[in-house]
């Protein structure tokens, strides 16, 4: 009605109903629309999967000493690659938890593919560490003969959890999406399909109480995951946090690997969201603003990792314990030196720079900067993993670790099945919030002063 | 232990969150029907139906939270054999006092076997005894730069910590400290994690990269952690401090082989060990001859003590000018070769 007074972008109830529409149409075309650029990446990733999987046959049948790895560096690419992984995965808690529980508006639109990011990257990480064990056979003496008191079994009960609950918080808000799904599904007369999202839709009709019970249930899954989030990553750092080794041994360890998981998750959220946005032609509603926040957010949490790393190379350098000269000098002049200096300086000091001028903010500066970030994450969790079990803790030479044509084949396995998943995803689930979208249009409606909509224009049967 | 207790504190944290969660809900369904914030709207009609979808959405949230529930208990349940693999019952000695084994390192009788011209005689005799497979040397002996220059050797098992960082890490409980205070791997528990190995501040342990190399009659041991014959591929192996030989009476490989009795190995708690040729109080024996341990300030506590030397009891100079660093045959052995074949 008569709110287009109070500021000039509100919409009346019926280009709210238009806005919707136009919204649903949007994210139900990746569904019944393929591309054969979508065959020719799902071709080209299976491929790549295929290589990493007849490496990992190989290791199978001769042992981990198809990798780089030896006594010396007995952790080497899987684990780093396990790290990473985990830590893009706190995009989704970001994103979809923090920014929900303090109300940050821009976000909606994205928050379901950072969601998916969470979910996918956790799998990805997790078939990591059964790729990095010695007797996967044995994988179940975890279960049990599983001991709390190590921090495997930490990491083991957190990321089962943030797995669960992230799968649960993907699926609950998705619910009225995919009755939506499921009723046009029905009215096209795709009958398994349409079977297919009534079980998602867990018998949603819009009605009222169903509304309120959902945005309750959305309301507490958001506050429940933050603290699991952060335990997950916190743990992940224990695994090296918990041993008596130079450049291991560190109380800000949790912190740091926190911090930089939700650096690497923002980056991997932008990265993802301007491809999704390009080829599904998103601009009406992943706009720049969203690019914009999320390069502030970059850009602080590039200060707050310079930080961290001079808490720890400072406290730690100063005193120069046993050891220690020896992990500075491989790490800051020797052979992780190009590493950690590109982490530095690509991976903080110019992405930060890039989203400070305006001239350069633009959403391929963004992206550009994201793109930094992400491959300087990776470098840093690579030297983090590798230079420490370098230093020698006997009277001996150094090994040198390079992994094998059998590590890199299952890294890059890992990649090309984490943007195979989210492919897959993308052609069967919503890939934005539509429900909450127009909840958002709706409240900025209700700002001015007309009353609420019918409730069944959140959505009822059509 | 705390089989009832993690169990018990799984099942209250579940259902603590499953019915605080219903709670919420319902509260909110609730309230909201009061204060009626949709007016426009005929208020629900259907009770019946609102309150069965709100079940059905409690039950997939309820049965999602469930799920976490096997991760929490599970070990517990299955526990019941406790975390510590089986070893022999301990020895015992006067009194009935379990054993404590240990083992003392006499520097000033080690020349690394450089008087007898050959490889350390307690590596390879290490190796033999428990065919232990390429490349691995349980006792392995650096040779150390001293302070004032000039070299000295250091034979290192494993330090047998106290406090031990490999057992307080490993997930499978794989890894455990005896009564008697030795350190043992049970290979058929391993999952082959490597955290031990990250977790070793000493670097004592080794992994089964490949399929061991198995001689013939390691086939027909019977295995125990005690001794870890036969080797298994993707499994940690270590110095075991022989616990089987010394309950049956005899010293472990290393120090048998010395030829210059540098190895004493013995038992803290009557306060006696021996090299095989005399006999020493262990504690007059550490505290007179100041006795040190490895990374002392690391606080693991180790069993295996070393009295402090380079060679000089068994007329070695540490300084020999223009020397190479000692290199150990097999470390140009070709790749495949058998360290155990004689």
């Amino acid at each position: 009605m008569a709110v287009g007074a109070a500021s000039g972008r509100v919409p009346d109830v019926e280009s709210l109903r238009e806005y919707e529409r136009r919204l649903e149409e949007t994210t139900l075309r990746p569904v019944l629309v393929t591309s054969s650029w979508y065959w020719v990446l799902v071709g080209v990733l299976l491929a790549v999967i295929g290589v990493g999987v007849y490496a990992w046959t190989t290791q199978l049948d001769n042992g981990l000493v198809v990798t780089g790895m030896r006594d010396r560096v007995a952790w080497g690419l899987y684990i780093s690659v396990f790290v990473f992984f985990v830590g893009i995965s706190h995009a989704g808690t970001l994103i979809s938890a923090i920014l929900r529980v303090t109300k940050a508006q821009w976000r909606t639109p994205i928050t379901r593919i950072a969601e998916f990011i969470t979910v996918v990257a956790l799998v990805c990480g997790a078939s990591l560490i059964v790729v990095d064990m010695g007797r996967p056979d044995r994988l179940l003496n975890v279960i049990i003969h599983g001991r709390w008191q190590s921090p495997i079994l930490w990491d083991v009960l957190a990321i089962t959890t943030y797995l669960t609950a992230s799968v649960i918080y993907l699926g609950i808000p998705m619910v009225p999406d995919v009755a939506y799904f499921r009723d046009r599904m029905a009215s096209m007369g795709h009958r398994t399909r349409a079977a297919f999202y009534r079980f998602f839709a867990i018998g949603w009709e819009g009605l009222p109480g169903q509304v309120k019970a959902l945005s309750r249930a959305v309301g507490v899954l958001a506050i429940i995951i933050i603290p699991i989030a952060v335990s997950v990553h916190t743990v992940v750092s224990w695994i090296f946090g918990m041993t008596l080794r130079v450049g291991w041994n560190s109380t800000i360890f949790g912190l740091l690997f926190v911090a930089g998981a939700i650096f690497s998750g923002i980056a991997t959220l932008v990265i993802v969201m301007a491809l999704l946005r390009r080829i599904y032609h998103l601009e009406e509603y992943i706009t720049k603003v969203q690019f914009v926040n999320l390069g502030y957010l970059l850009a602080a949490f590039t200060l707050i990792m310079m930080y961290i790393n001079l808490s720890e190379y400072l406290t730690t350098g100063f005193k120069l314990e046993e050891g220690e000269e020896f992990l500075f000098r491989q790490l800051f002049l020797g052979q992780f030196a190009g590493l950690y200096w590109f982490y530095f300086i690509g991976g903080l000091a110019i992405p930060g720079l890039i989203i400070l001028f305006k001239r350069t903010r633009t959403i391929a500066g963004i992206v550009t900067a994201a793109v930094l970030v992400d491959v300087a994450m990776f470098a840093e969790r690579y030297f983090i993993v590798i230079s420490a079990q370098r230093v020698p803790l006997l009277p001996y030479e150094p090994f040198d670790y390079m992994p094998t044509w059998v590590e890199w084949s299952i890294f890059a396995a890992a990649i090309a099945f984490f943007i195979l998943l989210i492919a897959v995803f993308v052609k069967i689930f919503p890939i934005m919030a539509v429900w909450e979208m127009v909840e958002e249009r709706k409240l900025l409606g209700r700002d001015g002063e007309s009353a609420a909509p019918a409730p069944d224009a959140v959505r009822g049967r059509s | 232990m705390t089989i009832a207790t993690a169990l018990l504190i799984g099942v209250v944290v579940v259902l603590t969150l499953f019915f605080a969660l219903r709670v919420l809900l319902s509260r909110r369904v609730r309230g909201g029907r009061k204060e009626g914030s949709a007016p426009s709207e005929d208020l629900q009609p259907d009770e019946a139906i609102l309150s069965g979808d709100r079940r059905t959405f409690l039950k997939v949230v309820g049965i999602g939270g469930l799920s976490v529930l096997p991760a929490v208990a599970l070990p517990a349940v299955f526990n019941s054999e406790a975390g510590v693999a089986s070893t022999e019952s301990p020895a015992t000695g006067p009194g009935g006092r379990i054993r404590q084994w240990t083992m003392i390192i006499d520097l000033r009788s080690c020349d690394g076997c450089q008087s007898q011209d050959s490889p350390p005689k307690c590596t390879t005799a290490c190796i033999e005894g428990h065919l232990a497979p390429e490349p691995m040397e349980w006792i392995q002996v650096f040779e150390e730069e001293l302070e004032g220059g000039g070299t000295r050797f250091l034979p290192t098992p494993c330090m047998q910590c106290q406090n031990p960082p490999c057992v307080n890490v490993c997930p499978v409980g794989a890894t455990f400290s005896t009564p008697e205070g030795a350190v043992l791997i049970d290979q058929e528990r391993c999952i082959g994690c490597r955290i031990c190995m990250a977790a070793c501040p000493y670097d004592r342990r080794f992994f089964n990269w490949s399929d061991p190399p198995i001689p013939p009659e390691a086939l027909l041991a019977d295995y125990s952690p005690d001794h870890q014959i036969p080797a298994t591929k993707g499994t940690v192996m270590k110095c075991d401090m022989c616990p089987d030989m010394a309950r049956a009476g005899t010293l472990p490989y290393c120090s048998q082989a010395c030829p210059n009795g540098a190895i004493y190995y013995g038992d803290l708690e009557e306060d006696i060990a021996t090299n095989g040729r005399e006999i020493v109080s262990v504690s007059r024996f550490l505290t007179t001859n100041n006795a040190e341990v490895l990374k002392e300030h690391l606080g693991t506590k180790p069993r295996v003590f070393y009295i402090p030397g380079h060679g000089e009891a068994v007329g070695r100079d540490p300084f020999t000018e223009g020397r190479e660093p000692t290199e150990w045959p097999w470390v140009q052995r070709v790749e495949g070769s058998q360290t155990w074949s004689r």
